[in-house]
């Protein structure tokens, strides 16, 4: 003890904060590590077709389940592409609605609304960012289901699914909204940012040259803050991808996808995600080991695509640095 | 990483005077589309706010007893016998507590070495480029993999001692240990990022007066950089602290469905608790949700309600400290939520 009392010399210092910072490293690249070793068997039995549609899904894990301990190598197969189809068409329209209303809205913040609501906004924001997704998935259970599945889903829609799949008013639409709403602020408070690094001289630039200001908006802020743009909707993408709760709660725990060829029912078909789907079954995991597997390969899936989203974040944000920009 | 939100009175937009003559009246139509969509949507974010704020204020009204905050979570048929979130309540906090108590240290001592120590030799800096692309990448993993992977390791036989282990010698991995473990992971990403900005905002002359006077950098740290970090440290503890609370994806993979706290019987007192299972509040909300076994929406919008005012009042502290700090840390940092 009192040899750590003394004042620490600098180079004992530098070791000890660089031992913790090298361990944070260490954990975090061990994370993927880990998870990639308990992927492996599911790929190394089937390959990249692992994402390729084909038979039930269902079937596949039910069959899985009931191999205990030791699996025989039939017990690995998988084609997992209905979640896959599922995250991406829920990630794909709730990025699609939230980006315009993001940029709208970032733009109403910075540049026109009064000051006094432009406080209130900010505090908005803020707090939409931090609602838990339990919550999200709670007002969604309890509160969009029923009134989708009771005013929404017409029985002429549930009488001609009946014999695929039943319409109970969880599922698509009322995953895509609460997400939208759920990635809305993180690209609100992204664009802000950028928006805000914007000089004044170019606006004040353009307004000299007789525009007015949404004029002067579109053609010089917006331009200019294009890459904070992708950028942020990147992120809120990776965000997206990664909503397992709240998807689970809503979207109707069915491995079924959605048909855009059933019109207007498409809309309230219900779905899983990579995420949800480890949710569902998370009483599998450390259990069978062919589903064992499966749900890791489902967590590794995401964690890469994470990974690709933020280097691409990355790569989309340098030019700002051209304008000198902060983004 | 960083998200500033813009804080108003900082910002960089001066306020405009508009002229009389400048009306809308010379705009044209699209242009006053555009303007009636940007306020559409602002306000429909606000309306949304205020819808949730307000259905669970009325939900709280109605559901919401001091009694149920004091008493334990029942098996029980019906919702009237099926007690309070006494033990969610204090899960929560369990699971605060340790998931701070790992990542403050490691996320400042990494944001010190980083901003301190970084800064010379090729080996050092390509060392610091890896262990901020880690914790960026940490930043960016969905909590649902951070769980699965806590499962993973505290499955190894290694670990044993952390968690439930059955008579077969079956390690669960479920624990308040290993939940709070991987709950600092999700705490690290703002804790470092507020830490590494608020540091690197420290003038350099403040460093440099500081060594003319023969301190070394490591006193420099203790009395000069971190005092003056303080406000960016409590920034980051809070955003920490308001992940770690909203967060249910580890708590239900990692803390096991009992409601109740249940220690680890035939442990230390103590390491008992910690090597037992229990809940959170946001699983107590899944748990009651129709999503879970329960199906007791009172008791899950209950404990959505108390949920719910916990981060009201983080966001209120977060701005506080902002607020009061304004002229040594700048504008607010959000990273949270990124």
């Amino acid at each position: 003890m009192s040899r750590l009392r003394k004042p620490w010399s600098d180079r004992r210092a530098e070791l000890v904060l660089g031992a913790a910072s090298l361990l944070t490293g260490a954990i975090v690249l061990g994370m993927v590590a880990f998870v990639a070793v308990r992927a492996w068997p599911t790929f190394a039995h089937n390959g990249l077709s692992w994402l390729a549609p084909g038979g039930s899904l269902g079937g596949q894990i039910e069959s899985m389940l009931s191999t205990a301990t030791n699996a025989p190598a039939s017990a690995y197969h998988v084609r997992a592409w209905p979640i896959v189809y599922g995250t991406l068409l829920i990630t794909g329209l709730a990025v699609a609605l939230a980006l315009p209303l993001a940029v709208l809205c970032a733009v109403f913040i910075v540049e026109l609304a009064p000051a006094r609501v432009r406080r209130v906004m900010i505090r908005v924001v803020r707090l939409l960012a931090s609602v838990p997704s339990v919550i999200w998935g709670l007002l969604g259970i309890l509160v969009l289901v029923p009134y989708v599945g009771n005013h929404l889903v017409t029985s002429a829609e549930r009488t001609s699914l009946q014999n695929t799949v039943q319409l109970t008013g969880a599922g698509l639409v009322v995953a895509v909204v609460l997400l939208t709403l759920m990635i809305t602020p993180i690209m609100v408070a992204l664009t802000c940012d950028a928006l805000t690094a914007v000089p004044a001289a170019w606006r004040e630039g353009a307004a000299a040259l007789g525009v007015n200001r949404l004029r002067a908006i579109r053609a010089v802020t917006l331009r200019a803050i294009r890459p904070a743009i992708v950028a942020a909707t990147v992120l809120a993408t990776a965000r997206a991808l990664g909503e397992a709760i709240m998807i689970s709660m809503v979207s109707g725990s069915v491995f079924f996808s959605p048909r855009p060829s059933d019109g207007v029912a498409f809309l309230f078909e219900p779905l899983r995600t990579l995420a949800s789907t480890i949710v569902d079954f998370r009483e599998g995991l450390g259990g069978a080991p062919a589903l064992n597997s499966t749900l890791y390969a489902c967590a590794l899936l995401l964690l890469f695509s994470v990974f690709v989203l933020s280097v691409a974040g990355y790569l989309v944000k340098l030019p700002l640095r051209k304008y000198q920009v902060r983004g | 990483m960083s998200v500033f939100v813009p804080d108003p009175a900082l910002s960089a937009v001066p306020p405009r005077r508009r002229g009389r003559g400048s009306s809308l009246r010379t705009w044209r139509w699209s242009d006053r589309l555009v303007l009636l969509a940007a306020w559409g949507a602002g306000l429909l974010l606000c309306a949304v706010t205020a819808a949730i704020l307000l259905y669970m204020g009325y939900r709280g009204v109605q559901y919401l007893r001091p009694s149920l905050i004091f008493s334990h979570p029942q098996a029980s048929k019906n919702q009237a016998g099926s007690g309070g979130f006494l033990d969610p309540l204090l899960g929560t906090a369990l699971l605060t507590v340790i998931g701070i108590a790992i990542a403050a240290p490691l996320a400042i001592c990494s944001a010190l070495w980083i901003v301190e120590y970084g800064g010379g030799g090729r080996v050092r800096r390509a060392l610091t480029r890896v262990v901020e692309a880690s914790i960026e990448i940490v930043a960016g993993t969905p909590d649902i993999v951070i769980a699965v992977f806590g499962l993973a390791i505290f499955q190894l036989h290694l670990l044993a001692f952390a968690s439930f282990v059955n008579e077969g010698g079956g390690v669960y991995g479920q624990s308040f240990l290993a939940a709070g473990a991987m709950m600092s992971l999700i705490a690290l990403p703002p804790l470092f990022v507020a830490t590494r900005d608020g540091l690197q905002a420290v003038p350099a002359h403040m460093r440099e007066a500081a060594f003319a006077l023969g301190k070394t950098r490591i006193a420099t740290i203790r009395r000069v950089l971190l005092p003056s970090v303080r406000a960016n440290v409590a920034t980051g503890v809070t955003l920490g602290v308001s992940r770690i609370i909203a967060d249910t994806a580890i708590v239900i993979v990692l803390l096991g469905d009992e409601l109740r706290i249940t220690p680890h019987a035939g442990s230390l007192p103590g390491l008992n608790v910690l090597r037992g299972t229990g809940s959170s509040l946001t699983s107590y909300v899944f748990d009651n949700s129709p999503a879970g076994e329960g199906a007791a929406p009172q008791k899950a919008y209950a404990a959505a309600v108390v949920l719910l005012l916990f981060v009201l009042a983080l966001n209120l502290a977060v701005e506080r400290i902002a607020r009061r700090h304004a002229h040594a840390g700048g504008a607010v940092a959000v990273s949270g939520i990124v």
